[in-house]
C-alpha cells in the first residue's frame, strides 16, 4: 500500500487548471466524499458497495488522494468477489484516511485564497 | 474537396459524469483547452442535453444513476443518425470486458481516472478529425447523389427528344422488321427509315462510337439529315455527302458514325447499297436460298473530309419477296465465357441451319444466347423485304404553308451540261419548285418518278450511252453501274435539258416536262410495241411515264420525251 496520502503533482497541476475555481473544487471534493462515506456505512447489498466505492476511487484519485483511492480499489474488488466477512474494517479504514486528509485540502483551500464555500448545483 | 484545419475549432462537448468533483474538474480542463461546455448528471439528462443543445462530443462517465453511460451512449448514436458524434466513455474500469463494452454500445474511445489533461486533448483532437471525416463524407455523398439524379434526367430527357426524332420515320412500314435493344439506342446504334417522294425507301442502320449520351447526340443531326434529304427526293450519294460533312464538322476527332445506308426501289426491283464500317449485310435470295454478302468498301462517316469521301454505291437486283438484313456488331462481338467472339462463323450457321425466313431473328437471338449464357442487351438488327409497292401506302407529305398563293401561269428551262450532270442531282430542286404549285402536291409522288426516270434515261442512255439490257442478272447488274461511274468520271461533253411548263386550265392546270438530251437516241417504235410489263418496269421506263403521266411521246428520235400531268381545281 502506498504511503502518499496526498500527492503534491497532481495538487499543483489542480490548481493550475481550477485557477480561481480552486476553492470551490476542493469543497465540492469533500462534500461529495462525506456523502460518499455514508453511502459506504448504509449499503444494504455488495452491490451498492460496489458502486459507492467504485466512485468514490474515481474522484479520490483524481483529486490526487492515492492512498484513499487505493483503499477504494480494495473495497470494490471484494464487493465484487462477494467476498464481504470483516467489510466494515476495510470501511473504518476508509474513514479514517478521509480524516486524515480533510485538514490537509483545507489546508491548500486556504493557502489558495479565501473563498465562500458554496457547492454550485449543477 | 473541403481542407481539414490545421488549428482546432472550438467545439462543444458535453460532459455526463455523476460525481459533482469530477464533473467540476473536467469541465474546466476542457473549458481550458477552448472549448464549450455542457454538463448533466446522470444518462438521462445527457440524452435530454444531447437531443436539445446537439454537442459534437460527448464525455460520457460509464456508471451513473438514473441512466448508466452505455444505455446512454447508445441512445445518444441512434439520435445522432448519420452524423459521427464522438462519444469517449470516462471509466475507472480495468477489466477488459468492461472496456470492450464500451466500444460495442458506439464508444469510440475511452479515458482513464485520474485524469490526464495532454491525453484527453490528443484524443478531442483526434476524434474531432475522425468527426470532420465523415462531415466531409456525407457532404460528398449528397453532392454525387445530386449530380446522379441530375445526370439521370437530363439522360432521360435526351432520350425522350431522341425517341422522336429516331420514330418519325417509317420503321413501322409492313415491308420491315426490326430489333432494337433497350441499351442499343444508348450504346450509340441508330435505326431510321423513311419514304422518298418516288415511293423508294431509304434505310439507315448506324452505330456511333462511344456510349452513352455523347453517342445519342451526334445521333440527331444525322438524322435531320436523313429524313429532310429523303423527303426531298435525295439519292444516298448527296445524302452520304451531307452526312459525312455534317458529322466530321460537329463530332471530335476520335468520334464517328458507322453506317450501312440502303435505297430499296419497289419500282425498279433494287437495292442500293453503301457500307462504311459496319458489319457485313446481307441480302436474300428466297428462290435460290443464296446469301450476298453487303461488305464495308468504306470508312464510317464523319472520318473523311468532303473532299475525300466515297459515296460510290452498289446496285443489285431484288425479286418479289428478298430480304436484305443488317445487324450491328453487337452480335459478331458477343463473348462467351472463354472470351470467345460469336463471330461471322457462326452466324452463317444459324443462316444456313434457318427454316424460316420468319423466325431469323429469334434463330440468331437463339444462338446468342446459347453461346453467351445469356441474353445481350445491346444488340440491333433489322430486315427489310421488297414487297408489293401497292402493299405500302407512304403517309402523304405535310405541307407547312396555307395554299392562298401559288404560281399558276410559267415556264422554266435549265440546261445541265457536263460538268454539273457529274456532280449535281437536279430532281430535288425541281420538284420542290413544282410543288409550290399547290394543284400539283396530291401528285408529288408519281411527279418525282417520272421526272427521275426522264433524267435518268436522259443521263444514261442518252449522255452517258449505257445499255439497259446490261441489267438483266446480277453480274450484269453490276457490270451496269461500274460502267456508269467510270463514263460519267469521264463526261466531257453532253447535256441535259428540261423545260417545265405551267397553265391554268379551266379550275385547275396543266404541267408539261420535257427533257432533252445530247445522246444517240434510240428506237421509239420498236420500244413502244413492246408489251407493257406490269412486273418489271425496266428499260428505258417508258412504261413506267406512259403508267404515271398523260399523253407521254418521244420525238426527235428518242432524244425528246415529252409528257403532261393535270390537276382539277383543290376542293
Amino acid at each position: 500500500m502506498a504511503d502518499i496520502h496526498l500527492d503534491p503533482d497532481v495538487l499543483s497541476a489542480l490548481r493550475d487548471v481550477m485557477e480561481d475555481e480552486f476553492s470551490t473544487l476542493i469543497d465540492t471534493f469533500l462534500a461529495d466524499s462525506e456523502q460518499r462515506l455514508r453511502q459506504l456505512t448504509v449499503a444494504g447489498d455488495a452491490t451498492q458497495l460496489l458502486e459507492a466505492a467504485h466512485s468514490f476511487k474515481g474522484s479520490s484519485s483524481n483529486m490526487g488522494a492515492i492512498r484513499l483511492a487505493a483503499l477504494c480499489h480494495d473495497l470494490e474488488q471484494r464487493s465484487k468477489e462477494r467476498n464481504l466477512s470483516g467489510i466494515e474494517l476495510l470501511i473504518a479504514d476508509i474513514t479514517r484516511e478521509f480524516a486524515l486528509i480533510r485538514p490537509l485540502y483545507e489546508d491548500e483551500r486556504t493557502r489558495a485564497g479565501s473563498a465562500i464555500a458554496t457547492v454550485r448545483p449543477y | 474537396m473541403i481542407a481539414v484545419q490545421a488549428a482546432l475549432e472550438p467545439l462543444t462537448i458535453l460532459i455526463a459524469e455523476d460525481s459533482a468533483a469530477d464533473r467540476l474538474l473536467l469541465s474546466s480542463i476542457v473549458r481550458r483547452q477552448g472549448h464549450q461546455v455542457l454538463t448533466a448528471a446522470n444518462g438521462a439528462e445527457a440524452v435530454e442535453a444531447f437531443r436539445q443543445e446537439r454537442p459534437q462530443l460527448v464525455l460520457m462517465d460509464a456508471m451513473m444513476p438514473v441512466m448508466d453511460g452505455f444505455e446512454a451512449a447508445r441512445q445518444i448514436k441512434a439520435l445522432a443518425g448519420e452524423t459521427l458524434v464522438p462519444i469517449i466513455f470516462l471509466t475507472s474500469l480495468s477489466e477488459s470486458e468492461a472496456l470492450a463494452r464500451c466500444l460495442e454500445v458506439g464508444g469510440d474511445d475511452f479515458l482513464a481516472k485520474p485524469y490526464n489533461q495532454v491525453i484527453l486533448a490528443a484524443k478531442i483532437k483526434a476524434m474531432d478529425r475522425l468527426r470532420r471525416l465523415q462531415e466531409t463524407v456525407l457532404q460528398q455523398r449528397d453532392q454525387i447523389a445530386r449530380h446522379h439524379d441530375y445526370l439521370l434526367n437530363e439522360q432521360r430527357v435526351a432520350k425522350a427528344v431522341f425517341d422522336k426524332v429516331a420514330h418519325s420515320g417509317c420503321l413501322n412500314a409492313p415491308n420491315i422488321r426490326y430489333l432494337q435493344s433497350p441499351y442499343a439506342l444508348f450504346n450509340g446504334d441508330l435505326l431510321l427509315a423513311a419514304f422518298t417522294p418516288a415511293g423508294d425507301m431509304h434505310v439507315l442502320l448506324g452505330d456511333f462510337t462511344g456510349h452513352g449520351l455523347p453517342a445519342a447526340v451526334g445521333a440527331m443531326p444525322l438524322a435531320e439529315v436523313f429524313y429532310g434529304m429523303t423527303a426531298k427526293g435525295y439519292g444516298l450519294a448527296e445524302t452520304l455527302r451531307e452526312m459525312n460533312a455534317k458529322l466530321k464538322r460537329i463530332l471530335p476527332v476520335d468520334m464517328f458514325c458507322c453506317a450501312t445506308l440502303l435505297s430499296l426501289s419497289f419500282q425498279r426491283q433494287s437495292v442500293e447499297v453503301w457500307n462504311g464500317g459496319m458489319p457485313d449485310g446481307y441480302l436474300h435470295s428466297i428462290a435460290s436460298g443464296e446469301r450476298t454478302p453487303l461488305k464495308a468498301r468504306h470508312l464510317p462517316l464523319g472520318v473523311l473530309t468532303p473532299q475525300t469521301f466515297d459515296d460510290r454505291t452498289e446496285v443489285f437486283p431484288m425479286a418479289l419477296g428478298d430480304r436484305v438484313f443488317l445487324l450491328s456488331d453487337g452480335v459478331i462481338d458477343t463473348c462467351d465465357v472463354n472470351d470467345q467472339l460469336f463471330g461471322v462463323e457462326r452466324l452463317q450457321q444459324v443462316f444456313a441451319a434457318n427454316r424460316q425466313p420468319d423466325a431469323l431473328f429469334e434463330d440468331i437471338e437463339q444462338a446468342l444466347r446459347d453461346f453467351r449464357g445469356e441474353a445481350r442487351d445491346d444488340v440491333s438488327m433489322v430486315e427489310i423485304s421488297l414487297l408489293d409497292p401497292n402493299l405500302l401506302s407512304p403517309p402523304a407529305p405535310i405541307y407547312s404553308d396555307s395554299g392562298q398563293s401559288c404560281p399558276l401561269d410559267w415556264s422554266v428551262s435549265f440546261e445541265f451540261r457536263a460538268a454539273t450532270l457529274k456532280r449535281f442531282n437536279p430532281l430535288p430542286y425541281l420538284l420542290q419548285l413544282l410543288l409550290e404549285v399547290h394543284g400539283l402536291r396530291t401528285q408529288s409522288g408519281a411527279l418525282y418518278s417520272v421526272l427521275a426516270e426522264l433524267y435518268s434515261n436522259a443521263l444514261e442512255h442518252g449522255v452517258l450511252g449505257l445499255n439497259s439490257s446490261l441489267k438483266r442478272d446480277v453480274a450484269g447488274f453490276a457490270r451496269y453501274y461500274q460502267q456508269r461511274n467510270a463514263r460519267l468520271e469521264a463526261l466531257e461533253d453532253g447535256y441535259v435539258r428540261v423545260h417545265l411548263q405551267v397553265t391554268p386550265e379551266g379550275e385547275g392546270g396543266c404541267l408539261v416536262i420535257r427533257v432533252e438530251d445530247s445522246g444517240k437516241g434510240f428506237d421509239v417504235e420498236r420500244v413502244m410495241a413492246r408489251p407493257v410489263d406490269p412486273v418489271r418496269l425496266s428499260g428505258r421506263g417508258v412504261s413506267l411515264i406512259r403508267q404515271l403521266g398523260r399523253n407521254a411521246h418521244w420525238t426527235d428520235d428518242g432524244r425528246s420525251a415529252r409528257v403532261e400531268f393535270f390537276w382539277e381545281a383543290l376542293a
